[in-house]
This record gives structure tokens, sequence and C-alpha cells, in this order.
């Protein structure tokens, strides 16, 4: 009989293509994806090698971190960020790649494309130079963020010298109670093990609360394994994974679409497989999440306050310097503190659920006029299904901006960014210093949370505006 | 890429925790498609103020930090954002190691590819260097690849992991891809058993 493996062995063990003694293995890439601030530099090298891109067939290119969010028909403004995104397009043409440009129905945050295109799926490796491409392990993939360097490596050889990582099972037993969602989920566990906790490791999430997860709140579990250390962060495929792939573009159909499922079936973890390493959290009793501070593994539920410097051990020193930053007082609570910007966007949380639940709060209600708020859908087609809805609408009568499909405030290359000083209630990843616009303060948390914080103008509990 | 083998710097101490590639290298100036010239903007703003001033305080703008070779940082060094123009930063400002008791799996492959070397120590060692590379008397570090270890100025040493591949490719000034495309045969072989992948890309 053979080992029980992990769903993380059974997808390394089938890409090994090649392992000598003293070297890394040769990890086959089945999906690489592609975007335009951190691929110049790898097609720089193929060029100067003299190198072709060896399956642009298994590559997919867009646009997504430098583009602006207003009206596409005008031309980008950043002299510097359209030079990028032409460079993006020649690389493209050059190297026959497919690219969802400014304007095709295919564009959007790289993240969120791939799932939707059909390209993610079960079983696969998928890279990008991005760190959160662990979002594509919610559909039980093995899917990592790489440097540009690897980017050049997968370009030429579709494969990645690896070192095999450390398996850590992530177990959320119970169900979530009303009001608490999958990014609540993610921060709740960044909070405990800390921004380097998942360090070494790819994280399997399992248990109850996870089970219960459409693919988009698994998506946004997985996206931030990275924000806890963990290269990559998985989920098991199971029916609800199989019902969001059937009928998508590039996914299978006919006999083939059988046959891969009953492949995809054979996927989860085996009975008996081991761990390096487990942590079991009752996600019965979690709050909604927020971050006080400027990393998200600096994380309090929102009726908690914010933690003592003095009393906090060894983080003591971190958590002064951040709450320097962010200009908040130890022992006080974040509850009711002014906010001045409200983003909802990103690749953790820009699908159309995420968009339909801030949309189902700020119906017929307005947005503080205190606050700036921006809605930034994660891709076309989700900007599409939005209007399809009257989702925008909503957003406008309540006061809040609609924009076009991209990155946007999460990373503030774009021209979309706070002031110096102003607090942001954010449904984005990354909390760290300057990260949504220099001097600016970012509370992270989900898209209700934000919802209702963008409603009152300070930071809300949303249970208590829930029916 | 040149080889790497013994190397003698100035080392200096930013004792922070969880330093990001954010701080190392913010996402304005990744606008850039070259690898070179992001030295200038290391830390950037932790280093400047808003008018582009230099800030006193901060450890790069002091006279000790002039000609530094090596950085010993906090623990978790390079969490974050999966960027390499974080190493080509650090590289360009002039950094050949940095110094910590962990380092953030994504940024330290960026390292190894670039030839900057990632120095794991154990936290007592750790805090010791902290402290010495922070006195106003320059301390000197070498660095010995080969034997996988550093040498204190006081003749102490200590040993430090490195994976033997990229050991050997860093020592020798081979590039990893070339290690790959050898591989040609056997990839193509793969591809041919492939089969999982049902797809009308």
């Amino acid at each position: 009989m053979t080992q029980p493996r992990t769903l993380f062995e059974k997808i390394w063990d089938k890409h090994v293509v090649a392992h000598e003694p003293g070297s890394p293995a040769v990890l086959y890439i089945d999906l690489h994806l592609v975007h335009e601030v951190t691929s110049p530099q790898a097609f720089q090298g193929l060029r100067e090698k003299g190198l072709k891109v060896r399956r642009p067939d298994h590559t997919q290119a867009t646009m997504d971190h430098s583009i602006p969010t207003t009206d596409r028909s005008l031309p980008i403004l950043d002299a510097i960020a359209a030079k990028q995104v032409n460079q993006l397009r020649t690389n493209c043409h050059e190297f026959g790649i497919p690219l969802a440009d400014l304007g095709d129905e295919n564009q959007g945050i790289v993240h969120v494309i791939g799932p939707e295109m059909g390209l993610t799926q079960p079983g696969m490796t998928v890279v990008c130079g991005d760190s959160h491409t662990s979002t594509h392990g919610a559909f039980g993939a093995l899917a990592f963020g790489i440097g540009t360097t690897e980017v050049e490596h997968v370009l030429a050889t579709q494969c990645l010298l690896q070192n095999r990582p450390k398996t850590y099972e992530v177990r959320f037993a119970g169900a979530l109670p009303k009001g608490v969602g999958s990014k609540d989920l993610i921060l709740a566990l960044i909070a405990r093990i800390g921004v380097g906790g998942g360090t070494g490791y790819v994280l399997e999430y399992t248990g109850e609360a996870i089970r219960a997860l459409s693919m988009e709140g698994r998506m946004t579990v997985c996206n931030m394994s990275i924000e806890g250390g963990a290269r990559a962060g998985m989920i098991a495929p199971d029916d609800i994974t199989f019902e969001y792939l059937a009928g998508r573009p590039n996914a299978p159909y006919g006999d083939a679409w059988d046959d891969a499922v009953g492949r995809w079936r054979r996927l989860p973890s085996d009975e008996g497989a081991t761990y390096d390493k487990l942590i079991s959290i009752d996600a019965a009793t979690l709050e909604p999440m927020i971050t006080y501070g400027t990393n998200p593994g600096m994380g309090i539920a929102i009726t908690q306050p914010v933690p003592d410097p003095a009393s906090a051990g060894a983080n003591g020193e971190s958590i002064r310097k951040a709450l320097d930053y962010m200009a908040l007082e130890a022992g006080k609570p974040l509850l009711g503190h002014a906010v001045d910007v409200v983003f909802i966007g990103s690749c953790t949380n820009s699908r159309i659920s995420d968009l339909r639940e801030a949309a189902q709060l700020m119906k017929g209600r307005k947005v503080s006029p205190n606050v700036r708020v921006l809605v930034v859908p994660g891709s076309e087609k989700i900007k599409k299904q939005a209007e399809s809805e009257n989702l925008p609408e909503i957003f406008r009568a309540a006061g809040a901006e609609w924009r076009e499909a991209g990155c946007s405030m999460c990373i503030a290359m774009n021209g979309d960014q706070l002031a110096p000083g102003q607090y942001c209630v954010s449904t984005s990843n990354r909390n760290f210093e300057g990260r949504q616009g220099k001097g600016g303060r970012t509370f992270l948390a989900s898209p209700l949370t934000a919802a209702a914080s963008a409603l009152n103008g300070v930071v809300t509990d949303v249970r208590t505006m829930l029916g | 890429m040149e080889p790497i083998n013994t190397f003698k710097g100035k080392a200096i101490a930013l004792p922070i925790k969880d330093i990001d590639t954010d701080q190392i290298i913010p996402a304005r100036f990744l606008k850039t498609i070259d690898k070179q010239g992001l030295g200038a903007n290391l830390f950037t703003d932790w280093r400047y103020f808003e008018d582009g001033s230099p800030k006193p305080d901060f450890l790069l703008n002091q006279p000790r930090a002039q000609g530094a070779a090596i950085l010993v940082a906090g623990d978790n060094f390079g969490c974050g954002s999966s960027r390499e123009h974080a190493p080509w930063a650090l590289m360009g400002y002039g950094f050949q190691a940095v110094i910590s008791t962990s380092f953030a799996d994504i940024f330290k492959g960026n390292c190894y590819k670039n030839g900057l070397i990632p120095i794991e120590v154990d936290e007592s060692l750790h805090t010791e260097l902290l402290e010495s590379a922070a006195a106003d008397e320059p301390y000197e570090i070498e660095v010995d690849l080969p034997n996988q270890l550093i040498r204190l100025p006081d003749g102490r040493t200590a040993t430090f992991p490195i994976d033997a591949f990229s050991k050997k490719c860093l020592t020798a000034g081979i590039d990893q891809l070339g290690y790959l495309r050898e591989q040609a045969a056997a990839i193509a072989e793969y591809e041919a058993g492939h089969l999982d992948r049902v797809s009308t890309l």
C-alpha cells in the first residue's frame, strides 16, 4: 500500500521533472500568469540570451498594477507607467503570449482573471511574479509567487528550481457567525501566527468553516497566505470547486470534463496523511477583524482595544513603532475611529460576491460626507456582471465612486492613493507603511466592515447594522 | 554573474523586525523596466522627507553608514511583496549581504539569484551583531561563502545555512537558468507524458 499523501504532496510529486542529488527539484509549471510590473526585466533577459518562450500556450498576460482605473478611452498620463504598459504589449507580441489588454473583455487583476477564465484548475502548478499568486490555491492547485529572475526561468523552460517546502494544516472547525466572513477568518489566522509564522510552509486550509465557503471566499483566504509568510495556501477541491469551473472558457468539457473531475476527486489529502505542523481555530468564536498596525499580523477583533506595547513582550517595539506611524493610542478601541477613505477592491476582495455584500449594505443609504469611497471591480467581467445587477447605481447613489478594473489603491501605483495622514478602511491585503500612498494609514477589514464604516464615517462593527 | 567567494565589509544595524519589501523599495518605483538605478530609492520613505532632503536620524544618512556593505536587520527581513526590485535596490546601494535571524521565502530566493547573500544567525549572535554594528567604531565582518561562515573582528566565526545548489552557483558565478536549460530533454519527455492538462489554451 502506498503512503498516505497530502494534497500538496500529490501535486508536487506529479510535477517533478528531474531531481538530482544536491540540487533542487526541477518543477514543471502548468500555468504562468504575467503582468506589466514584474516581467519587463525577464523578457529583456530572454532577448539578451536569444531565447524564446517555451510554452506561450501555458502563459497568460494582463495589465493591472500600473493602470489608471478612470476612463479607459483616455491615454495613460503617467509617462513611466505608459511605457511599462506598452513594453508588456511589445513583449507579448514579440514572444507570442496571449494578452488581456486594456479594453479586452478578460482584462483584470491577474489573480481574478485566472480563475474567471477557467485557466486555474485543480492539481495544477501556477506561478506569477506576484506574491498573491497564492490565491489560486483555492482550487486545489499549488500556486505561489516568484521573483523576476524566476519569471524568466519559467518563460524559457516552463520549469522552476524548487526546494520542497514543509506542510502546515490550518483547520477551521465550526461555522462562521453572522457578519463574519472569509476575510475575518484569514486575518484572525495571521494575527495568531504572525507575518513570519508560515515561512517555509505550504498551508492547507481544512475544516467545516472552509468547506462552507464559496470559491470566492476560499480565494480570499488563500490570497492572504503570503501575509502569514507562506508562499502557498491551498484548499482541497470539491463540488463547490467543480461547479465554479464548469462551463468556463478554458475548462475541459464533454468527456474530458468527466475525466478531469474524476482525477480532481483523487486530489484531497488521504486519510492518515500527516503535516509538519498544525493549528486549529474554532471559527464559531471569531468576530469581524481589523488591523491596527503596519503589518497584516497586527489584527484584532473589532470589539477589542488596540494592544499596549508595554504588555506585548518581544513584539512591544514593533507595536510601538506601528502605533506611532498610525497615530493611534494603545488601549483604546478602533470602533468609532474616524475614517477618510474606504477602498473596496484588490485581488483579495474585488469579486462579485464582495461587491454584492457591500452593495446590499449601502443600498438606499448614503456614505458619510467625510469619506471618499472607491469601489474597484477586480476585472472587466466582474464590472459587467455588477452592471447587469445595477450595483454601480447603488454605489453611486450612496456617494461612492465606481471605477474601472485594476489593483488601484491596494498598491497605489496608478494615482489612486491616500494623502499623508489619511485613514483608510481597506479590503486589500497589506497595511504596510505607505502601501496605499506615502504617509497613508490602512485598516484592513472585510467588505462588510468597509461598507459599514463608509456609511458611518467611522470604524464600525457591521453586526450592529445587520438585521 | 561574477563568482562570489570571500568578502569583507562594514556592517550597519537596522534593528527593526518584519521589514517588508514595500519599505525596501516602495511600489511607485516599480514602474521602471530596468534593474538599475533602484539604490537611490532604497528605504526611500524612511530616508527622505517629502521635499527630498535626507532625514538625519535614519541610518543610511549617518556618516558611519557610508561605504557599508552588510546590513544587520531585524527578524523576518524581506516579507510581503515578491518584487525582485528589493534585492536590486539593496545591491544598487552597495550591500552585498544581509544578516538576520530569518528571511521571507521569496525574498531569500530572489537574493540568491542576484548575488546578495542572506545570512541567518541565531538569536544571541544576532542581538550581539545588532549592537556591535550600531557602535560608532566601524565594525567589519568577513563573509566566507565557500565555508558558509562569517568571521567577526575578534576572530570568532559563526556558520550560516545555504542550500548546496545556490552556493555552487554563487561561488562559481553560474546562472541558474543554465542548469534548467540543460534539462531540456527531461522537460520535453515530461511534457509528452503530462496529460493532466486538459486544456483548450
